[in-house]
């Protein structure tokens, strides 16, 4: 009797209680230390490289890369299509998780596998298919042309490869916080007189606006990074329709490594900068964000 | 506003939800809408709203077929059974939300939306806590809010879900007297969801008795209770024992002895009786009676439950003594209940 009482008292001792795990602290520190080095040997390192190959031969060079004409249309090229793509998909991938979120309606499943096709599929297949669709073999390609439109090798062309792929960003971040969020709010807005568009508008919105930011910063990364999809459909026409990531490409391909790099120096600025965005986001708004997704 | 639920049927997915039920709410009155969970409560609320659409039947508010109005048209005032607050907005928006959004002509200018959300707190007795977060409230004063946002609107009908649902049995104790002063003081039309029969005999004009999705009964508290037309309700509100019988001529018979109760309108055969545990009255001979001996006896608070075997161990029924009474002491107990009711046997 007295032994098991002293074994009971012992297992709730501190040190037993404190820990939830088992591992001792060289456990500890060597898991920390293989996480660290991983991360500088595969994300640290190719970003410090991307900078010091850009600056390699100094500031020059790399001004005259950035101040090329050819750059400069591709830096256009590429803020334009965000500029159409991150839109739409923010509009579309709303409607899209609204409707899966908060209706029941037949062949919702089948809706919700579609969204993750983008993400499924290589992307250079996603532009092959417009390929099929738009080519001068297809039958739109021939017919919008005789109207003038061209869409492959263009920047419709682009602009369309871009959206597709980006398409589940936006729908993918705000289905989970709908659901999660149900239609309790909506119904209660409706009750009290308002109708559908103040619903979405006061009620619906400010419940998604965190997740949705999140999901546009994110689509937005995508659509200025996009490679795959875009060169198939992009025909590389130097300053017609040379998105960044295609120019790097293509700089790269023609030994000019100080122009690819700086070229490669500047997507990687964009990033980063959607980075830091997302941390100030989270940081300034972490309480509201964890707010918005329940009482 | 009169409230008129007319024949109607809810389905879901094939499922029926509520069969052909039918319902008269005078203007004024205070309703309680109660059953075990599953009953159709719920779903009889949101019809009325305008939340769900009937699959057969009607809905009038007064003469009007609501039936064909839109829930922004029906003008209701709902409280959610979770309040469904807007968390986003501070206690005065979501208390001013209704009158926003409302078309330009009709919508109050913002001082006056202020206005009247700060005289509904006070009406609800939040004074003060305008600039508030509904996360930064506790749950009876959220409840509070939902209530006065959905008064706000100035509704035709207020309809609240298991509004005390959430809370503790003090709180929910006080907001229940609460409720009902609000009530009184304003005459609104409201239909409460409840499946607590304490909460809904003690606050409602009349109550509802639902039952997988039927209207079972629908009466005052006392009618209810004192006078319950179905072995369900009689088995749902209050205490009540049952005893297998039989009847012929109208008398009904406990195995193979009359009991001295008439029931001169009962079919012949079998049978059963229903009465309150405490609604009897003993007897010292048996010259038509319920006899049995003592099987167990507990202490309940002020009295004393005996469970009695009858006819032999066969059958238990539970009567409810005064502590002090001699009876309790003795093992053969003979008695006849007060008031009773007999159901014909149901097949089974
Ligand atoms: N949207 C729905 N889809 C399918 N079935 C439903 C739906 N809403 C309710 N039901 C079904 O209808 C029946 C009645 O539900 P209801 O919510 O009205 O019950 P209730 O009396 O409010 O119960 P509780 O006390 O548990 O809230 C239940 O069997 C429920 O499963
Ligand atoms: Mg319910």
């Amino acid at each position: 009797m007295v032994d098991l009482s002293y074994t009971a008292a012992a297992d709730t001792s501190p040190a037993s209680t404190v820990s939830a795990t088992t591992e001792g602290r060289t456990t500890r520190w060597a898991l920390l230390a293989l996480a660290l080095v991983f991360l500088a040997v595969f994300l640290l390192l190719p970003l410090v490289l991307v900078f010091a190959e850009a600056f390699k031969r100094g500031w020059a060079p790399y001004f005259d890369t950035i101040i090329d004409p050819d750059t400069i249309s591709a830096i256009r090229l590429t803020l334009l299509v965000a500029a159409i793509a991150v839109p739409l998909n923010l509009v579309f991938g709303v409607a899209a998780a609204w409707a899966i979120a908060k209706f029941e309606f037949k062949g919702k499943a089948f809706l919700t596998t579609l969204i993750d096709l983008p993400f499924s599929v290589s992307p250079v297949i996603s532009g092959l298919v417009y390929v099929l669709l738009f080519g001068a073999n297809s039958v739109l390609g021939p017919w919008l042309k005789s109207y003038g439109i061209e869409i492959l090798f263009a920047v419709p062309g682009i602009v369309l490869a871009t959206i597709f792929v980006t398409f589940p960003f936006v729908a993918r971040e705000l289905i989970p916080l709908m659901q999660e969020q149900g239609t309790g709010d909506e119904e209660a807005a409706l009750s009290l007189g308002a109708n559908g568009w103040q619903t979405f508008w006061y009620v619906t919105l400010p419940n998604i606006k965190w997740g949705l930011l999140y999901g546009v910063l994110l689509c937005n990364a995508r659509a200025m990074g996009e490679f795959g999809a875009v060169s198939v459909v992009s025909g590389h026409i130097r300053g017609l329709t040379n998105t960044m990531p295609l120019h790097v490409e293509i700089l790269y391909n023609e030994y000019n490594a100080v122009g690819a790099f700086a070229v490669a120096s500047l997507l990687a600025g964009l990033a980063l900068v959607t980075l830091v965005l997302k941390t100030i986001l989270e940081i300034r708004y972490g309480h509201a964000i964890a707010a918005s997704r329940g009482h | 506003m009169e409230v008129r639920v007319a024949n109607v049927r809810k389905e879901f997915d094939r499922f029926p939800a509520l069969h052909d039920v039918s319902l008269d709410i005078k203007s004024g009155e205070l309703i309680a809408l109660l059953g075990p969970s599953g009953s159709g409560k719920t779903t009889l609320l949101r019809l009325i709203a305008g939340l769900e659409k009937p699959t057969r039947g009607k809905i009038y508010f007064g003469d009007e077929d609501a039936s064909q109005r839109t829930i922004q048209e029906r003008n209701v005032g709902f409280v959610f059974q979770h309040y469904a607050l807007f968390r986003h907005m501070t206690v005065a928006d979501n208390i001013g939300f209704g009158l926003k959004v409302r078309p330009g002509a009709t919508r109050p200018p913002k001082a006056e939306i202020r206005r009247r959300a700060s005289e509904l707190l006070d009406l609800v007795q939040l004074s003060g806590l305008e600039k508030r977060y509904p996360t930064q409230l506790s749950g009876g004063q959220r409840q509070r809010v939902a209530l006065a946002r959905a008064m706000a609107i100035e509704p035709r009908v207020l309809l609240l879900d298991e509004p005390f649902g959430a809370l503790d049995a003090q709180v929910r104790r006080e907001l229940r007297r609460w409720l009902r002063e609000i009530h009184d003081a304003t005459g609104h039309t409201t239909i409460f969801v409840t499946h607590d029969q304490e909460e809904a005999l003690e606050l409602a004009d009349r109550v509802v008795v639902m039952s997988q999705g039927r209207i079972e009964q629908i009466g005052t508290a006392d009618e209810v209770y004192d006078t319950p037309n179905s072995p369900f309700v009689y088995g749902f509100i209050g205490e009540s024992s049952s005893l297998p019988v039989k009847v012929e001529d109208g008398q009904i018979w406990v195995a193979d002895r009359p009991i001295g109760l008439a029931t001169p309108d009962a079919p012949n055969g079998k049978a059963t009786l229903y009465f309150r545990p405490h609604d009897i009255e003993l007897l010292d001979g048996c010259n038509g009676c319920i006899a049995g001996t003592v099987a167990a006896s507990r202490r309940v608070a002020g009295t004393r439950r005996v469970e009695l075997e009858i006819g032999g161990g066969r059958q238990l029924v539970e009567i409810e003594l005064p502590i002090e009474h001699p009876a309790a002491q003795k093992s053969r107990i003979a008695f006849r209940p007060r008031r009773w009711k007999v159901f014909p046997a149901q097949d089974s």
